[in-house]
């Protein structure tokens, strides 16, 4: 690793002022520490925000919204209880990412602008080829360029539910829309965001909406390895059903894109229309019909499409009372009892 | 690069040491502490072989930064238990054969040890998804699952 | 440092019981040394540059800005390197490979050694390292298997597998009136133990001490030795504990001769370990294949040919050729047998021997084949097997020292519920409506053996010393090699201290091919009775011993006394007898090999049946395995926990070839875009669930003196199949290449 100068402020106020260009923000540094080994990313200071006051917590605002700070690691997040009962299918994306060991570190800011894990982007000399089979390509956003998919679980769940990114920097402090924060693929490799020099994340904040859908909630996360893998695609899907019939739908997709996909077109399309499997094939198919296949990945559009509506229908038969032991995945068994449905 | 200074300890003893800001907690450990039980396995935080303690819970000291550690409670192998006294997971890891080569083994075990923290009484399932962050090439799931079980059935799970 | 074990502890005693592993206390404590936990005073550490291109020459490494990083001491370039002794091209040891140590600017494969960095700190020599920032001209790199011409395999030993041929093998193909003709392919697979190839180097004057993991350690003194132009006896290697091994850490590699050398220029300690991406190169892999099998069959369903045709990659230099066609040699009773081998030369690293070389890839293509036979047939896979039974080697018509396969195929049926199964596909759903399947495969192994010796030495208080230079990879010889020699001298476990894993110590030949226990145990087991017969001859011509004038008499040994056979109340124990006789210890010798006439008249195999269930999501095609069953016949088991433990494990690593393992190289730089632990997937632990292992008895009175057959590696051998084809007897589909991933169920 290239040595690096280390400040580790004690205020927001203090970092802030820290920051020059070439400098980097550490946290859990699950992500950073690993690409400043491989040498794809070299900063010359490290600005260590962990042990700034008060971004630690999780806490419900007057208005109803929940505010989770920027330091909150994901172990914590999903941990809480009353977080997880809020928020079923967000603490599933959690404990179906990374293992035990990054999650006790990993801050929640962290996984949202993580960057992706494949050799494409991590090599200081990328190669010029997909790799074998497209299963880390994008097949939505980016117009058939090459792009690697953003990796994050967690993300996909929370531009569903229409979260917000607090942030303060040297032009003061703004908020983002968590599904404004990735900027499609330009001309350069590696994904971009929209957070300006030297801002930092204080915190992300759900709505008090988001919290409707609790009974009916699922993430679906698919992959060859039965755990500790990235998705190959997955999907985030919440339905708040009065009366028998989808009064609101939030569906989003992961694995898919260079960002968190949302797709509105297929929210539209199940309000307020009665369960039921075609309904989820349908809203599916919309959802994916502006995909484009690269580097031979057309499977991967259709394990999309498939993933989508499985998500959807167990997102109708309702969140399950307890943490399935393998969270988000096909093999968590479907049965037994449900909380609310 | 000029070091830092970095008060911490380390299996309940005060350590103060002056480290370079790019030398990882994995090095520390074992090349200026030589605690060499944890190991470095991946380098990529995968493997977790070098899991270790940081105030309580379980992270992969190759992913963490020496200098990030002042004022933090490290747990390593070492500090879990000794000849004579052991964890009752090493206990039954030897035991149950929990382990063949061994390079693992001290990562497994702190991370059963996170692992029971946070669920006294896991069910298979969940040790076995619980456990997913480290690796056994060798490979020995079986005996460590059955390991972490029985420690967990004879009440030293919490 | 732990040469002997430190705290022994004793649970039981001696061959046969499930003893707990006596390393085990030293492993869960974390004192158990393995190499790169040495530290000694001054000591530097060496990281070497890989090659980023596969195919090409270094034109340019930035010296000076590696040079002028603080505490980088040295680089070595093949501008600087100080001359070897011996030709990186030879093979001065059996299983040796030509090895790359900065002889020439050329790039052969991804991930060679181009350059080596010396720091004061890990930290300073790795960036040393990284300033180098190399520049190529780079050429075309090939590495995929249809990248060049393929060629017949000219045979010549290690490496280069002859084919075989047995009956008429045209005939077999026109006495077929069914018959299949089918391609699988298997992927490059990386060994992968958890603990990296590593090296710690010291000189003092022409004598080297080294502590390097080392499957082999008497042929690794003997392979540095002549890189370094010294005698053998100059180079000590101390290896305690291997942090797993799998085939690739038999003999010396370029990375640690050049850290030695390294050591030799400074004339201070070094330390190399190789980072995870560094194992994806100049440290030996299992080579990808492509596999055609025809099999024909009459209207009894008799095998009337199996056909195998294997083509597998090796390296642009050297010679490793999967010999995957010969895993159909010696398993089914056909009318006629050819195995044929064909290579391609790739620029990637020498393949190499990894857990069940040949065997592996070439199990999971003939599994897969026999499965596909018996559909054909309409007979259930097990029934098609048992038809096929071969009573005598195929072939050669040679009687199996034994072989209870019948009995594993039996026990392991029934354990698994087999009875119950559909004959056809995609008949089968569980209650969260998961296409469930089933299928099997017939494990095979050869029961090799090498040669060792072993020293007994009886002490005055009763308790002994056995000492061979045994290796514990894991597989847990500390523990069953004890047991064995305990056995021997008739001492209960606790009174024998044991030392291995150090050159100095008498040959304990190689751990590998699953023979250790079967090699080192035996020469333990002769040293042991070499000691009993040397104490039985001054017994019987000591007057003032109960065993006087009982010369003629055999004498057994047990619980530290010696008995005259049938009659125990002669008796006297070994304190006594030493004694008396006035002698501090006494010493005895063994050795171990197979006798020449037993390899000859017999076919000495393990076998194994292996029975998997997989669960398949209807909709989004990702597979679990859920259940697997195997049992094994492999002669005597010196200790159960420990033999479990290996033939789960093997078991595992069938799972990681059909589901998991393969390294991807990127077609314009050839380099493994993969190359880590994050890109190259092993099963996890939620990936293992309901797996059981039975242990058939079997006695061999053939194979070796104590009857081992070795258990170390058949575990891989049958899985793969069984996998694959519960994988079909799910959904339907064939899926002829591995690993089998979501795409392929999806698309098939």
């Amino acid at each position: 690793m290239k040595p690096f100068d280390f400040v580790q402020p004690r205020t927001v106020d203090e970092a802030l002022a820290a920051w020059e260009p070439g400098a980097a923000w550490l946290g859990g540094g699950t992500n950073l520490v690993d690409l400043m080994k491989t040498g794809a990313v070299q900063p010359a200071k490290l600005i260590d925000i962990t042990r700034l006051p008060g971004l630690d917590t999780i806490e419900t605002r007057a208005d109803g919204a929940t505010r989770i700070g920027a330091l909150v690691s994901n172990a914590d997040l999903a941990d809480d209880p009353g977080f997880a009962r809020s928020f079923p299918m967000v603490a599933e994306a959690l404990l179906s990412g990374a293992s035990g060991q990054l999650r006790n570190v990993a801050t929640v800011a962290g996984n949202i602008m993580q960057s992706p894990r494949d050799a494409f982007y991590r090599e200081l000399d990328p190669p010029s080829d997909p790799l074998s089979g497209g299963a880390s390509l994008a097949v939505l956003g980016t117009g058939g360029r090459f792009a690697a998919v953003n990796p994050s679980d967690f993300a996909v769940p929370l531009v569903a539910l229409d979260a917000v990114v607090e942030v303060r920097g040297p032009g003061g402090a703004r908020e983002i829309a968590l599904a404004d924060l990735h900027l499609p693929p330009g001309d350069a490799p590696g994904n971009s965001t929209a957070l300006r020099p030297g801002e930092l994340i204080l915190a992300l904040r759900l709505p008090a909406a988001a919290a409707g859908f609790a009974a009916h909630s699922r993430y679906l996360k698919v992959r060859d390895r039965t755990s500790f893998a990235f998705a190959t695609a997955s999907a985030a899907a919440s339905l708040r059903i009065e009366g028998g019939r989808i009064a609101e739908a939030r569906l989003a997709l992961g694995a898919v894109a260079p960002r968190p996909w949302r797709v509105a077109e297929a929210e539209a399309l199940l309000a307020g229309r009665a369960i039921d499997a075609d309904l989820f094939a349908e809203a599916a198919e919309v959802a994916l019909s502006g995909a484009v296949a690269v580097g031979g990945n057309g499977w991967k559009i259709e394990l999309a499409r498939r993933t989508a509506a499985r998500a959807l229908a167990m997102a109708a038969a309702g969140t399950p009372a307890r943490m399935p032991a393998l969270p988000a995945s096909p093999f968590a068994p479907q049965a037994g009892d449900l909380i609310h449905a | 690069m000029s070091g830092h200074k970095l008060s911490l300890v380390v299996n309940g003893e005060r350590v103060e040491a002056d480290v370079p800001s790019n030398r990882l907690l994995s090095e520390f450990l074992r090349d200026d502490l030589a605690l060499t039980g944890t190991k470095r396995g991946c380098e990529t935080g995968v493997c977790g072989a070098c899991s270790v303690l940081v105030d309580g819970d379980v992270v992969k000291s190759c992913l963490s930064l020496a200098v990030q550690m002042n004022g933090r409670e490290i747990t390593t192998v070492e500090g879990l238990g000794r000849v004579g006294a052991l964890h009752p997971l090493q206990q039954q890891f030897m035991e149950k054969g929990g382990l063949q080569c061994g390079y693992c083994t001290p990562g497994f075990l702190m991370a059963a040890v996170d692992l029971l923290k946070r669920n006294p009484n896991p069910d298979d399932a969940e040790i076995r998804e619980g456990l997913s962050g480290n690796l056994c090439r060798c490979t020995g799931y079986q005996g460590i699952v059955d390991a972490i079980r029985s420690t967990a059935e004879a009440g030293h799970g919490a | 440092m732990p040469d002997t074990l430190a705290h022994p502890v004793r649970f039981g005693s001696n061959a046969g019981q499930p003893v707990t592993r006596r390393d085990g206390i030293a492993k869960v404590t974390g004192t158990a040394t393995f190499t790169a936990d040495n530290s000694p005073e001054n000591l530097l550490h060496a990281v070497y540059v890989p090659a980023t291109i596969a195919r090409g020459r270094v034109t340019h490494l930035d010296v000076a800005a590696a040079e002028a990083h603080p505490g980088v001491t040295m680089v070595m370039t093949p501008g600087n390197r100080p001359a070897l002794q011996g030709d990186p091209s030879a093979k001065p040891t059996m299983f040796s490979f030509r090895i790359e140590v900065l002889q020439d600017d050329s790039v052969r494969y991804a991930g060679q050694p181009i350059a080596l960095v010396l720091g004061e700190t890990l930290e300073a020599a790795t960036e040393g390292a990284r300033l180098l920032n190399p520049r190529y001209a780079a050429e075309p790199a090939r590495t995929r298997i249809d990248d060049d011409e393929a060629a017949p395999v000219e045979p010549g030993g290690f490496g280069r597998p002859a084919g075989v041929e047995h009956g008429d093998v045209a005939a077999g193909h026109a006495a077929a009136t069914k018959a299949i003709d089918v391609t699988y392919e298997t992927s490059a697979q990386y060994h992968n133990a958890m603990e990296t190839h590593a090296v710690v180097a010291q000189w003092e004057g022409d004598k080297l001490s080294l502590d390097v993991p080392s499957q082999a350690l008497l042929m690794s003194c003997a392979g540095y030795a002549y890189f370094f132009g010294i005698p053998a006896e100059n180079v000590t290697i101390r290896a305690p504990y291997l942090g797993g091994g799998f085939g690739s850490k038999a003999i010396p590699t370029g990375p640690q001769v050049l850290a030695i050398l390294a050591a030799k220029e400074t004339g201070r300690p070094v330390k190399l370990m190789l980072t995870r991406q560094q194992m994806f190169g100049p440290v030996g892999h299992r080579g990808a294949t492509r596999q055609r099998l025809r099999l024909g069959i009459d209207d009894g369903a008799a095998l009337t040919v199996i056909d195998h045709e294997g083509l597998a990659a090796t390296s642009s230099f050297d010679d490793f050729v999967e010999p995957a066609a010969n895993a159909s040699q010696g398993l089914y009773a056909a009318g006629a047998l050819r195995s044929a081998h064909r290579a391609v030369r790739l620029d990637v690293g020498t393949p190499g021997p990894m857990r069940a070389p040949g065997e592996a890839s070439g199990s999971a293509a003939l599994e897969c084949a026999m499965d596909e036979m018996a559909e054909a047939a309409g007979i259930d896979p097990l029934e098609f097997r048992l038809r096929n039974y071969a009573e005598t080697e195929p072939g050669t018509g040679k009687p199996y020292s034994s072989k209870a396969l019948r009995e594993c195929y039996m026990q392991g049926a029934e354990r698994f519920g087999w009875s119950g199964r559909p004959l056809l596909p995609r008949q089968m759903k569980d209650e969260n409506g998961l296409l469930t399947g089933w299928g099997m495969g017939t494990a095979l192994f050869p029961c090799p053996m090498f040669a060792a010796d072993a020293r007994a030495t009886l002490r005055s208080d009763g308790s002994a010393l056995v000492e061979t230079s045994a290796i514990d990879m894991g597989q847990g010889a500390w523990t069953a090699l004890a047991q064995i020699a305990a056995d021997s001298l008739g001492l209960p476990l606790d009174m024998v201290e044991f030392r291995a894993g150090h050159s100095s110590l008498p040959d304990g030949g190689v751990a590998g091919g699953s023979g250790h226990t079967a090699t080192a145990g035996g020469a333990l087991h002769a040293a042991g009775g070499d000691v009993i017969r040397q104490l039985g001859e001054i017994a019987a011509a000591d007057p003032e011993s109960p065993l006087h004038g009982a010369g003629n008499a055999a004498f057994s040994a047990r619980d530290g006394r010696l008995y005259v056979d049938g009659d125990d109340s002669r008796s006297d124990s070994f304190a006594d007898i030493l004694a008396r006789a006035g002698s501090a210890e006494l010493v005895g010798n063994g050795s171990a090999s197979r006798a020449p006439e037993d390899a000859e008249k017999f076919s000495m195999h393990s076998h194994g049946a292996v029975f998997a269930e997989v669960k398949v999501d209807p909709d989004l095609c990702q597979v679990r395995v859920t259940r697997m069953v195997g049992a094994f016949a492999a002669g005597r088991i010196i200790n159960p926990k420990l033999a479990e433990s290996q033939l789960l494990g093997g078991m595992i690593w069938g799972i990681s070839f059909a589901l998991h393992e393969e390294a991807k190289h990127d077609p314009r730089t050839g380099r493994i875009v993969n190359a880590d632990f994050a890109g190259y997937h092993v099963p996890v632990n939620a990936d293992v669930t309901g797996l059981e292992v039975l242990t058939v008895h079997e006695d061999d009175p053939y194979v070796n003196a104590l009857g081992i057959k070795g258990v170390g590696e058949i575990g891989i051998v049958g899985s793969v199949g069984a996998i694959a084809n519960a994988i079909w007897h799910a959904t339907g589909h064939r899926i002829r290449r591995f690993p089998i991933r979501i795409e392929d169920l999806l698309t098939a």
